[in-house]
């Protein structure tokens, strides 16, 4: 069995809770207790009928205003898979916590009111799913039985949201009609809709092929820690511990260890359980190799002829997390991969409107938004582009001074800057 | 090339959820060893704990644990495991720190309040004063998401400040596996390996690695009495009224906690894999069956975190 990793983004109205809310209740997700717990709260709020959210909604914060703030993790199984959801605020204002929900989840669904139409709201939740890169996006039109269930109304969305999303770098999109509520085409199909011939969302929340979605091409294995024992029984032991961030490292590779350049030979891969033959991501190993060279934290191992580019210059889309602005000249702690530099922001070329995905120039960067800049390092970095690899594509910015985690990066071009001659 | 990606999506097909869960605890915890300069692992000897170190193992043989284990002992443990606790270290060879509530009591940094024999809320204290004698920056804790509402929010890195105190509100952004371990003089980290393992994964995992766990989480025949909707177990710790009559049952424990506020669930399951039968169909949470702490309010993990608890 294995484990998807999906996100949802929504706010109050538009059904987000009630589908969480049914994905879990009927796959045993929801316990009886909890159950119990906000049938009381809503009571004593006056409501009509038990209010779902309340499961997702976890601080006491949230309860009280009735928003969902925060990013929560939600778990269930089907005999089929596992799954992690990350739930996150669909308004504007919580942008960070939509891109942190997004990047490490192997599916979003996006949810569309059959009534409204595409709103902002969606496509904004579209277009960050798809800056995250995630490979699948499913548009679940909700709210069928409000529309009386007609195909119209669904063709009509399906055919508007996609000829807006050919702007999108987005592998597999999809559509279904569903009915949150009343459950239609959520776990089973529904008999309101005999004209819908696809599968429901947990069926294909249960078969989407995500195996080709990690990157098995570019080999790349950041070094986390050396393991020496200095042991009488382990006595020469030194083994580069990290996880595989892509491609296949197998017994016997030569490979290139960067940033040195240095070359060598892998003589063992091995975990607790023992030798393996050949290891990929996302698997945690010890990799010994044969020449006692100088490796530390932050060293990456990789194959001659297939190399990141080392580099102390790249352009990266930013999300900005922080309430004090983005500027042209900051200064920030970058954390990518193992490794952790100083980086000045050499420019700031344009912000993104998230909602109409037009550039504009901007003299800095707010909470919330998106943009492109240009950053310089202290120290190389051995970079893929984030399309390639969202792990070794992938960094955040740290506030040296208050040690917070300020903005998120996806690394567009490394290198330095192509100036092209005017003659 | 065509037979490597073949090798590489073998590869990736023959993980389940369980090795993929575990590449992740593995990754959080040598992250940890790298970033902070004194780490340590609290190990109560419940499930959850186990499965922390076997995480350990896994990260960092055939080395030593770069960090020692720590147990909050509040005095009133089931004596079971304790004994576990004592043997799994030792089998180990890791060093074990400690932290007395008694003590705490003794030398006056706490004290019990009258008529309530749960020390569940001193061990806070314990717990904080331990980590500034101890010098600890980062403290693994084997929290879930799925336990509970509020720790479905919290990050797998947790800051703390010098109250150890939690703030919701003002968490770090968690992005990817970056995670952003800089922390200011006086501040320590709670990092939470296992956040996103269930209670099935832990059972599943306890299952596949063999690992051994104490005796009371398996059916076994013990006096216990009601209170609070709750099968609870006679102890000197624990006063009883006279209308509160004992009772012979055959009980299991789905948690490890303190003897005074850990109830006992009615059950037969008498290996790992009856209790996975019985966690697939049961329908009360962990927490809901077996903690009085948690009853209190729909917030009283969230206020006990934000005071600086587990």
């Amino acid at each position: 069995m294995d484990l998807l990793r999906f996100s949802t983004a929504g706010s109050v109205d538009d059904g987000k809770s009630t589908l969480i809310g049914r994905l879990l209740f009927d796959s045993k997700g929801i316990f009886e207790d909890q159950l119990a717990a906000i049938e009381r709260t809503s009571r004593r709020r006056g409501y009509n009928q038990v209010d779902l959210a309340l499961l997702t909604d976890g601080l006491r914060a949230e309860r009280e205003q009735g928003i969902t703030i925060d990013v929560a993790y939600r778990y269930f199984a089907t005999p089929r898979r596992k799954f992690i959801i990350a739930d996150t605020p669909g308004h504007i204002q919580y942008t960070r916590n939509m891109v942190t929900g997004a990047s490490t989840a192997d599916l979003a669904i996006v949810l569309v009111d059959a009534r409204n139409g595409v709103l902002e709201q969606s496509r904004r939740h579209a277009f960050i799913a798809a800056l995250l890169g995630i490979p699948h996006i499913v548009v679940a039109v909700n709210k069928m039985d409000l529309v009386g269930y007609d195909e119209a109304v669904f063709e009509r969305i399906r055919g508007e949201f996609s000829d807006w999303a050919t702007k999108l770098p987005i592998k597999d999109l999809r559509f279904i009609p569903i009915s949150a509520l009343h459950g239609d085409n959520v776990v089973t199909r529904s008999l309101s809709m005999p004209w819908y011939q696809g599968p429901s969302l947990l069926y294909d929340l249960e078969n989407v092929y995500i195996g080709s979605d990690r990157n098995l091409i570019d080999a790349r294995f950041p070094v986390q820690w050396v393991i020496r024992p200095q042991s009488d029984e382990h006595h020469d032991f030194r083994g580069y511990a990290g996880q595989v961030a892509g491609g296949v490292f197998r017994t016997g590779d030569d490979v290139v260890v960067l940033p040195s350049g240095h070359r060598s030979r892998i003589t063992r891969i091995s975990t607790l359980d023992g030798e393996l033959e050949a290891a990929a991501p996302p698997m945690s190993v010890i990799i010994e190799l044969a020449d006692d060279i100088d490796i530390s934290r932050g060293s990456m191992l990789s194959r001659p002829h297939n190399q990141p580019m080392v580099t102390q210059e790249l352009e990266a889309t930013v999300c900005w997390m922080a309430d004090a602005p983005l500027r042209p000249g900051g200064r920030y702690l970058l954390k990518h991969t193992t490794r952790t530099v100083k980086a000045i922001v050499d420019e700031l070329r344009y912000a993104i409107d998230v909602n109409t995905l037009h550039r504009e120039a901007a003299p800095e960067l707010d909470l919330n938004a998106i943009g492109r800049v240009r950053l310089r390092t202290s120290d190389k970095l051995m970079l893929d582009e984030y399309r390639d690899s969202r792990t070794t594509g992938g960094f955040v910015l740290i506030d040296e001074a208050t040690s917070d985690t300020v903005g998120a990066g996806m690394i567009v071009r490394s290198g330095p800057e192509q100036h092209i001659e005017v003659a | 090339m065509t037979i490597a990606l073949t090798n590489a999506r073998d590869i990736q097909s023959r993980m389940s959820h369980l090795d993929a869960l575990e590449a992740e605890s593995v990754f959080i915890m040598r992250e940890v060893a790298a970033e902070f300069q004194s780490p340590v692992l609290l190990f109560s000897g419940g499930k959850d704990s186990i499965v922390m170190l076997r995480i350990a193992e896994k990260a960092f043989r055939p080395a030593r644990f770069p960090f020692p284990l720590m147990h909050v002992d509040t005095g009133h443990n089931f004596p079971e495991v304790i004994d576990f606790r004592d043997r799994r270290v030792a089998e180990l060879g890791e060093r074990l720190v400690v932290a007395s509530v008694q003590e705490s009591i003794d030398k006056g940094r706490v004290r019990e309040e009258p008529g309530n024999p749960s020390r569940n809320r001193l061990q806070t204290t314990t717990l904080l004063d331990a980590i500034q004698e101890h010098g600890f920056d980062a403290v693994f804790g084997g929290a879930r998401r799925d336990e509970e509402k509020a720790r479905a929010k919290e990050r797998v890195f947790s800051l703390r400040d010098e109250f150890g105190q939690w703030d919701p509100k003002s968490q770090r952004p968690e992005l990817w596996s970056l995670y952003n371990g800089r922390i200011r003089r006086g501040q320590h980290m709670r990092v939470f390996p296992i956040s996103n393992w269930t209670e099935m994964d832990v059972w599943q995992y306890i299952e596949r690695e063999a690992l051994e766990v104490p005796s009371i989480y398996y059916a076994h025949e013990r006096e216990v009495f009601r209170r609070d909707s709750m099968w609870l177990a006679p102890s000197d710790f624990l006063p009883r009224g006279e209308e509160e009559r004992l009772e012979r049952m055959v009980v299991r424990y789905r948690t490890v906690g303190d003897m005074t506020c850990t109830g006992a669930v009615s059950s037969t399951a008498a290996n790992v894999v009856e209790i996975i039968a019985e966690v697939a169909a049961a329908r009360i949470t962990e927490r809901g069956a077996t903690r009085a702490d948690d009853a209190f309010s729909e917030t009283s993990m969230e206020d006990r975190k934000r005071e600086g608890y587990f």
